[in-house]
């Protein structure tokens, strides 16, 4: 909590300010699986301690960007820089030696591990040399304690199997683990998804935590609710191609709800909708709820339930 | 409990957990109130269990299968299988011993190119497992099949018969012996080597399990193995090391047979790698892979080892030995389970 609180000052005006060179930086980029083309010219931008948003519905691309980005398979055409670097990953070690972490939803962690095994696991610590080459135990504890702190994270007991840890924790502890590692930037898959409000909120506060330490974060959902929130820049993607792409200051909740509902279809959804039941309620509460298909509670103005000042809201 | 409601309540913490409740964690723990249910019970109903001499005998039959139930408790917390283990110690045993007697070469000779081609087997399993991703019970069974019909195929062709030659007259036999199967008197009680290697074993296995990169890797590679892959765990190659585990621990053992009787029957050692598989479950290993312990392995052969002898002690008619294992792999499962939910419900 101190620490949003701490880098939330110099977090917000415009981080890094001399380098114009992004973090991420996709132009243009397609892909295809044999004669399927999974993405058309796709272009996006992160930034150090912004949040990038990519929505979309089922099947719009999202997955397939998320594994460009993360190196599992390269992209075709178009191009992808870090840090102004033109770079064509051919697998997820190369990406994470870039400092790409990707924190996917289900992958996340293995659930019998205690937490201080899972948080270092495929970078252990050792001490000694030779057949006494032993993992650095008390460290390692100290160290996921500590770490999970700093992201407002306090364990009981880092002992517990991870799979004992609520859904929206365990997302909470694989971002922790990915910013202690120094990864630059994160890339969320769903984080939100499957998850209930309160916890929803939860993950949403620590992937902002995780932006005013000064990561990139490219946040991929399918809920503008989520989105708008936290994110920076948004990124529609509708049957692989691009539909649209917005600084936050040029675009409300409400429009980027209908944008990603598909705005003309939407319309005729509504009037559609209207003409079944005479009684057409609110014209703009139907078109909000239908617009988040996959959202169980749509209007959740505040999923942060104990709000604080330093909410990440407020540094928008 | 989610960690928002422990921040806002600022320090509050639950007492730390009792010694009680950390003991029932550990997976080990089934398998303990097991042997001791094992113990009490022949104990009562063998008059002669509980003499040191007979102690001696149970440690050794838990000792020869307890050699295997190590690695084979490995590679099943890191979820898999291995079904040629029970055979492999029969192969090991025999090239050693057809080695040593068609070349005439020192038995330490037979014994090292035994340990190579051991090796190779394990590698055998495991590259083939990760190459082909096929699930590790069709492949061992291929590798189980196919080292029987080697075994009995080979040792005919070779030495005519369905047993090799007696080596016991050639060069190195004795400190070959020495190192594989020997055995020395404490008071009364006669002690087999294997016992020690048995317990040497345990020791390494739960030192590799617990306080090493690659024991983290097991649990990860048995426990979820694509989050595993994700974060740049060596998946397949920690894999392949475990069956060539198995295949080291298989070398020992067949060293043990060849030089504590010295000639091997080729049939030996089918239905074996069920025992192992037996004594890995009882000491708590789950099937799925991800959670178990080396030490769970060694009190799963001893109950074996007291249950293979105790029927002999309290006089009864050994079928009954199969009924008795099975029910108590069907018990301890259960109490293993039921353990396993207290534990993690306890948290």
């Amino acid at each position: 909590m101190i620490t949003v609180d701490g880098n939330d000052a110099s977090g917000t005006p415009g981080p890094s300010g001399d380098t114009p060179d992004p973090l991420v930086a996709l132009t243009g980029v397609s892909k295809s699986y044999g004669n399927v083309r999974a993405l058309r010219d796709v272009s996006l931008e992160v930034h150090a301690g912004e949040i990038t948003c990519v929505l979309g519905d089922n099947g719009a691309g999202k997955s397939t960007l998320i594994k460009i980005i993360a190196g599992l398979h390269p992209h075709d055409a178009g191009g992808y820089t870090i840090e102004g670097e033109q770079v064509r990953h051919s697998s997820p070690r190369q990406a994470l030696d870039r400092g790409i972490a990707t924190v996917y939803q289900d992958l996340a962690v293995v659930p019998l591990m205690p937490v201080w095994r899972n948080f270092f696991l495929g970078s252990e610590p050792t001490r000694g040399r030779g057949p006494l080459r032993r993992l650095d135990v008390a460290q390692m504890r100290a160290t996921t304690h500590q770490a999970l702190l700093r992201m407002g994270i306090d364990l009981r007991d880092v002992d517990q199997a991870i799979g004992t840890l609520s859904g929206g924790e365990r997302q909470c502890v694989a971002i922790a683990r990915a910013v202690h590692f120094g990864a630059k930037v994160l890339v969320l898959d769903e984080p939100t998804a499957a998850l209930g409000v309160k916890q929803s909120g939860m993950v949403l506060k620590y992937v902002a935590a995780a932006r005013d330490a000064g990561l990139g974060v490219v946040l991929i959902t399918h809920n503008p609710h989520h989105a708008y929130l936290v994110g920076d820049r948004f990124v529609l993607l509708k049957r692989g191609a691009m539909s649209g792409s917005h600084l936050k200051e040029d675009i409300t909740l409400d429009g980027l709800t209908r944008e990603m509902a598909g705005g003309s279809e939407l319309d005729e959804l509504t009037h559609e909708l209207s003409r079944s039941r005479k009684t057409g309620t609110m014209d703009g509460d139907a078109a909000t709820s239908d617009a988040a298909p996959a959202t169980p509670a749509p209007a959740a103005p505040e999923p942060t339930p104990h709000a604080d000042p330093a909410d990440p809201e407020t540094t928008a | 409990m989610s960690a928002l409601d422990v921040i806002g309540t600022g320090d509050e913490r639950l007492a730390p957990r009792s010694v009680a409740r950390r003991l029932l964690g550990r997976p080990e723990l089934g398998a303990v109130v097991g042997a001791a249910a094992v113990f009490l019970f022949f104990s009562v109903v063998a008059d002669s269990f509980l003499r040191a001499s007979s102690m001696g005998t149970v440690l050794y039959a838990s000792s020869t299968i307890g050699i295997m139930a190590v690695p084979v408790a490995l590679l099943m917390i890191g979820g898999e299988f291995d079904l040629s283990a029970g055979v492999m110690v029969t192969s090991s045993a025999l090239v050693s011993s057809m080695f040593s007697f068609q070349m005439t070469a020192n038995t330490w000779v037979g014994v090292g190119v035994s340990l190579l081609v051991t090796l190779a087997l394990g590698a055998f399993n495991g590259i083939m497992l990760v190459r082909t991703k096929l699930p590790s019970f069709i492949i061992t069974l291929g590798t189980f099949l196919m080292l029987t019909g080697l075994n009995l195929g080979l040792t005919k062709l070779i030495s005519g018969t369905v047993a090799t030659k007696s080596i016991s007259d050639m060069q190195g036999f004795p400190t070959c012996r020495d190192l594989f199967a020997s055995h020395w008197t404490v008071g009364s009680v006669d002690l087999q080597v294997t016992i020690l290697w048995w317990l040497g074993l345990v020791v390494v296995a739960t030192w590799v399990l617990l306080r090493t990169r690659a024991g983290n890797w097991i649990f990860a590679a048995g426990g979820n193995a694509d989050a595993a892959r994700a974060v740049g765990v060596p998946v397949a190659r920690t894999k392949v090391g475990l069956y060539m585990a198995v295949a080291f621990c298989a070398w020992i053992s067949g060293q043990h047979l060849l030089f504590s009787f010295d000639v091997v029957q080729s049939g030996e050692g089918v239905g074996n790698e069920f025992l192992y598989i037996i004594a890995a479950v009882i000491g708590g290993c789950l099937m799925t892979g991800g959670y178990g312990s080396a030490i769970g392995s060694a009190v799963g052969a001893f109950i074996f080892g007291m249950a293979s002898k105790g029927i002999v002690y309290a006089q009864w008619n050994p079928d009954w030995f199969q009924f008795f294992l099975g029910a108590m792999l069907l018990l301890a499962t259960l109490l293993n389970a039921w353990v396993r939910k207290r534990a993690e419900a306890s948290k």
